[in-house]
Formats: C-alpha cells, structure tokens, sequence
C-alpha cells in the first residue's frame, strides 16, 4: 500500500489549492470588487452567481483538505496536535489548518448566508455579518501565510529551520 | 491604532511576522536544545 500515502498527500494538494486560492480570491478579488460593483448597481451579478458557488467550493475544500490532512499525519496525528515527538512543526501547520477550518464552518459561512439573503437577516444583522465575515477571512488569509510554511517545511524539510 | 487585517498589505505583513514569531516559538520552546 506504498501508493495511498501519496494518492493522500496529491487530494491534500488539490483541495488544499481550492481551498486558500478561493481565500486569496474572496480576499484580492472579490472583497474590492464587490465594493466597486455596490456603487454601480452591479454587485447582485457576484452576490447571487458567483460567491454561493465560490462558497460551495471553498468551505467543502477546507473538509477535504483537513481529512486527507488527518490521514496523512496516521498514527502521527496525535503527536502533532500535542507537539511533540518531531511533529512539533508539522503540528503547527496542522493547528494552524484547523484553526482555519473552524473560522470557514463557524465564522464565515454562516455570516455569509446572512450576507447572501439564504437565510433571512435584517440589515443591521447583515452589516454585522460583513464585518465578521470579512475579518474571519482576513484572519484566515494572514493565518494560510504561517500554515503553509510549517505544511512545507514543519516534516520533511525540517533542516530549513535548522532542526 | 488601524486593524492590520483591515487591509491585503497589512495582512501579508501580519502573516509573515507570525510566521517568524511561531518558528521562534518552534525552535526555542518546542524543540530546544535540538
């Protein structure tokens, strides 16, 4: 079964690619067109086409992502998570990703159903929701620069931070 | 004082300065002594 691990790791890439390149999308794309299309009437086309699709794509990604992330770590996993036992690095990565899964699933698609109209929300709800939702994902965007780093370097590539 | 994540800019320097910090934190306290 020489193959799986590497099956694993190429899902982690894939998903892990969906995932943070539709993070950089919503933060270095649509986040500014969105506040350019409000003031000439034209943000419905991206608020009802193409964020509910972005969004389906991102936030199940971000599941893919870290299951096959979990896989990958095997009997390592908990060695990660209490960083220890030459995961110390790797578990960063792996603290970081789910910090970040937790901000997609509990902070930003929530709010961002609220945002959307898919779930019924006053305007002052809506523009607490934009609030929320724009720092989680901002926090995410900062968090993906330190989480791909240590998922680069924290296991296999450890002499980088001279270990 | 302005939220860093309130732009790209200050959010990439906020990522690369935790970046920094957490391989400190690595090398000092995790790993220490490696």
């Amino acid at each position: 079964m020489e193959l799986m691990p590497g099956i694993v790791r190429w899902i982690h890439l894939l998903s892990g690619i969906t995932w943070v390149g539709l993070l950089y999308y919503f933060n270095l794309v649509q986040m500014a067109a969105l506040k350019d299309a409000a003031a000439d009437g034209t943000a419905a086309g991206i608020t009802k086409h193409v964020a509910p699709r972005a969004l389906f794509w991102f936030r199940w990604s971000a599941v893919v992502t870290w299951v096959a992330g979990a896989g990958l770590l095997g009997a390592g996993f908990t060695d990660a998570f209490l960083l220890r036992n030459g995961y110390e690095g790797i578990g960063i990565g792996a603290w970081l990703g789910t910090i970040m899964l937790f901000n997609v699933w509990v902070l930003i698609w929530p709010n961002q159903k609220k945002i959307l109209g898919l779930v019924p929300a006053d305007d002052a709800a809506k523009t607490s929701a934009r609030r929320v939702a724009m720092l989680a994902s901002r926090t995410n965007m900062m968090l993906s620069i330190p989480m791909l780093f240590f998922m680069a370097n924290g296991l296999t590539h450890r002499a980088v931070l001279g270990l | 004082m302005k939220n860093p994540l309130e732009s790209v800019a200050g959010t990439i320097i906020s990522g690369l300065i935790l970046t920094f910090a957490l391989v400190l934190f690595l090398k000092n306290f995790l790993v220490a002594g490696v």
